[in-house]
């Protein structure tokens, strides 16, 4: 069996950032069905932390292609 | 990875990162390949767009102006207003357009026929970050001096003194280094990503219906897959123009603040 383990370490590298988007929307979601009008101030910051959270992901993928 | 695929059932090509080099369409310059004539493309609808919509202006808005008023709108208040703070109107401009070119090249990704987000070619978004990079230290250094603006980035007020040791270097590459190169790389990879993903669906859909019978069938949820990525993948594009500009807003409002 041939292969890249870049494949499988990518694959590794996606659970801390999925853990991350995880928690982040978790807190997202109890801070709008405590107090439902923070929803506006609430919503750049859950979507911020999620991107800057699910880069790590992608620079792993990136990297996947980009040591092969 | 190839090799491997290869093996197992030796029609079907994986796609790989070669899928997203184009032929020039005429003559041997890179200049003219599909991105690059997208990004044309994107520009000129995106012109045409905003200007029909504004220049028939009326107090009861037609449809068309509604629709350019209304992400007008969303970029002044979400992301000037309530991000930049007082001062935000002569950014207005600048993070409008630089949403609005995102977004379209984003777009593109699933419009049929075009299938292609110019944004997963690295060199477009580059060229998309060099724009807010020199806007936010331009900001910055006219706010508040050359001088005092680099006292600021490496030495941050009411910190104890040894704690500079680290906190100078992280600073200086923070704002350097790591800014620029997440804010592009972030777009590039989503959209590379995106790309990826729905080539492997649409490939893999096209294979399994030129095999035998029962896997004929099995194409069908394969490309059903690719249609449901498709509007999942106008999600995650109308998000990653968001994050950009937001991004852009953030570090410009950072660089008007007072104190770091």
């Amino acid at each position: 069996m041939t292969g890249t383990l870049a494949i499988v370490g990518f694959g590794l590298s996606t659970i801390g950032p999925g853990t991350a988007t995880g928690l982040i929307f978790a807190a997202y979601i109890n801070g709008v069905a405590r107090q439902p009008e923070a929803r506006s101030i609430l919503q750049p910051i859950a979507f911020l932390g999620f991107a800057l959270a699910e880069a790590l992901a992608l620079f792993g993928l990136v990297l996947a292609f980009v040591l092969k | 990875m190839r090799a491997l695929w290869s093996q197992a059932n030796p029609g079907f090509v994986p796609p790989s990162s070669a899928d997203f080099n184009f032929e020039p369409i005429f003559g041997n310059s890179i200049l003219f390949t599909k991105p690059v004539l997208l990004v044309f493309l994107s520009v000129i609808i995106a012109g045409s767009f905003f200007t029909l919509s504004a220049r028939k202006a009326a107090i009861v808005p037609s449809k068309l102006q509604f629709a350019g008023e209304s992400i007008y709108t969303f970029i002044r208040n979400e992301l000037g207003r309530d991000v930049i703070g007082p001062e935000f109107m002569r950014f207005v401009p600048f993070l409008f357009s630089l949403f609005i070119f995102i977004l379209t090249n984003n777009i593109f990704g699933i419009v049929p026929l075009i299938q292609f987000p110019t944004m997963s070619h690295i060199g477009f978004p580059i060229g998309v970050t060099i724009f807010s990079y020199v806007a936010y230290h331009y900001v910055a250094i006219k706010k508040h001096g050359l001088g005092k603006y680099v006292k600021d980035i490496c030495f941050m007020p009411g910190i104890p003194k040894p704690v500079y040791l680290i906190l100078t270097p992280v600073e200086l590459l923070t704002y350097l280094v790591t800014r620029p190169l997440t804010l592009s790389m972030r777009l590039f990879a989503n959209m590379f990503a995106g790309h990826l993903l729905l080539l492997v669906f649409v490939l893999g859909g096209e294979y399994l219906l030129t095999s035998g019978l029962i896997l004929k069938f099995l194409s069908l949820f394969s490309f059903g897959f690719a249609i449901g990525l498709s509007f999942f993948e106008l999600g995650i594009q109308a998000l990653q123009a968001y994050i950009f500009t937001l991004l852009t807003a953030l570090y410009i409002a950072g660089a008007l603040a007072d104190e770091h």
